[in-house]
């Protein structure tokens, strides 16, 4: 924390490029390792940032700044690669933001990220995250491995631990070693796994989805249940809705499989017979 | 809350920590390594805040084995747990200190000694026969008192921690289902099935 405030005493902001002949000068101490630093990315100037951040934020404050927190995000690995499926609803507290939002964030052609807690801080971290995969594979080329992209994620988000970010992330993608998923917070966890649900709907998706599961699930079978669990979280999970997006990993990327609206999905569901209990 | 043991023995130390990673009231996973090999005959437990666990324990096996390539020679376990504590002190006194307890198992190669060493999130060290961490201490320390001889031999060990697991399993209201146990001796670290 103390190496965090020395550094930014000297903001990277404050160097001087006002005159073009220093231009070369300051290049040429350039050093690709710096590039995997810590970001240059300002903090409030305040004694304590959690406190700055909870003023702007609390239901009293003045200029309040709504923070999206309520989501259903899940996604699984099976026999075909990996499903992810993720709602669209983003609230304010109990006021519904938006239905439309992209929780699914496609960090590069064999990346993604999900999105759960606050919408800002998950779309900014991916989007550098996104930079320095393209850094890592501009420089090695090759592309880089879903662990190490993960590892470079959870680094940068526990470089702010406890200054108020918050963020529940899945981070996929198919790399060497074939299909791999990895759950990264704004704690600094970051585990690998073969299944996860995040977000305040988590639990109900968690309940079809662990139910469902198994690994030799084909591809459409395990794309329908991706997509059930996600209904079924919507649909008892005030702070999610919206519609589905489905996504599916295979060995040559990601591919955009669908966005079903939940309340179309309802009366499907409705009308058609449960089944037998497995 | 996680549970970490260690027992030291003859020859060697074993020491289990429950598999068990949780957000809030959700299982996420089993399966989670709560442990590092900072070198070939030292072992870290770790357990606490979310995040810190991995992160120091990962700068600490760093630094030990990088000390490990610079010198040719591996530290001791009792140098090993100095380094991690004054670490973890220097921290305790920054801004934002590692939240984590920690117990070290390893065995001495020059002495041919085990050692474990308990250390807490405010930087306490002791060196100690047998630890636990978490609310497993509650239930286990006493038994462990009640059973645990310096001259315990490998088999009595792992019989010894699987008592102390069978009474987590049957007195704690937190399911406690898959420990992982690891032993340090001579030859190095290996698992153990519990």
């Amino acid at each position: 924390m103390d190496t965090l405030v020395s550094k930014y005493a000297n903001s990277a902001s404050s160097a001087s490029f006002d005159n073009a002949d220093n231009l070369g000068d300051n290049l040429s101490g350039w050093d690709a390792a710096n590039q995997f630093a810590l970001p240059a990315f300002d903090i409030p100037m305040v004694a304590n940032p959690v406190d700055f951040l909870r003023a702007h934020t609390d239901a009293s404050a003045e200029n309040r700044i709504r923070i999206q927190h309520g989501t259903t995000t899940l996604a699984f690995k099976f026999q075909g690669g990996i499903i992810v499926a993720v709602d669209s609803r983003a609230s304010g507290g109990s006021y519904i933001a938006s239905q439309t939002v992209k929780k699914v964030i496609e960090i590069n052609p064999y990346l993604l990220g999900t999105m759960a807690g606050g919408a800002a801080d998950c779309q900014y971290w991916e989007r550098e995250l996104g930079r320095r995969c393209r850094l890592y594979e501009l420089r090695n080329k090759e592309r880089i491995s879903v662990a190490a992209a993960s590892k470079i994620l959870s680094n940068m988000v526990y470089d702010y631990k406890g200054m108020g970010l918050s963020m529940g992330t899945m981070i996929t993608g198919w790399d060497k070693t074939g299909p791999a998923l990895f759950y990264v917070d704004s704690d600094g966890t970051r585990m690998k796994g073969e299944r996860f649900s995040v977000g305040s709907g988590s639990t109900f998706a968690y309940g079809v989805l662990d139910s469902g599961y198994d690994f030799d699930l084909s591809v459409p079978d395990a794309i329908e249940l991706g997509r059930r669990a996600i209904y079924h979280a919507t649909h008892r999970d005030a702070y999610s809705g919206g519609s589905v997006n489905v996504f599916h990993v295979k060995e040559t990327g990601w591919e955009f499989i669908g966005n079903y609206d939940v309340g179309e999905l309802h009366w499907h569901y409705a009308a058609q017979p449960k089944g037998p209990v497995v | 809350m996680d549970t970490l043991f260690g027992i030291t023995g003859k020859d060697f130390v074993i020491t289990a920590y429950d598999s068990k990673a949780v957000a809030s009231i959700t299982l996420m996973k089993i399966g989670e390594d709560k442990s590092r090999e900072l070198n070939p005959h030292t072992l870290m437990l770790f357990s606490g805040e979310p995040g810190d666990g991995v992160h120091f324990s990962e700068y600490i096996e760093r630094n030990i084995k990088l000390y490990g390539i610079r010198n040719g020679m591996e530290l001791s376990p009792r140098a090993v747990s100095s380094f991690a504590r004054r670490e973890l002190a220097d921290s305790l006194r920054s801004r934002k200190p590692y939240s984590v307890n920690l117990l070290i198992a390893g065995y001495d190669t020059k002495t041919s000694t085990p050692a474990l060493y308990w250390l807490d999130h405010l930087a306490s060290l002791a060196e100690v026969p047998f630890a636990a961490h978490g609310y497993g201490a509650y239930y286990c320390l006493s038994l462990l008192d009640r059973y645990h001889r310096p001259d315990i031999s490998e088999e009595e060990g792992i019989k010894l921690m699987q008592k102390c697991i069978g009474e987590l399993r049957s007195r704690m209201i937190l399911n406690m289902p898959d420990f992982v146990a690891k032993i340090v001796s001579k030859d190095g670290i290996r698992i153990v099935q519990i």
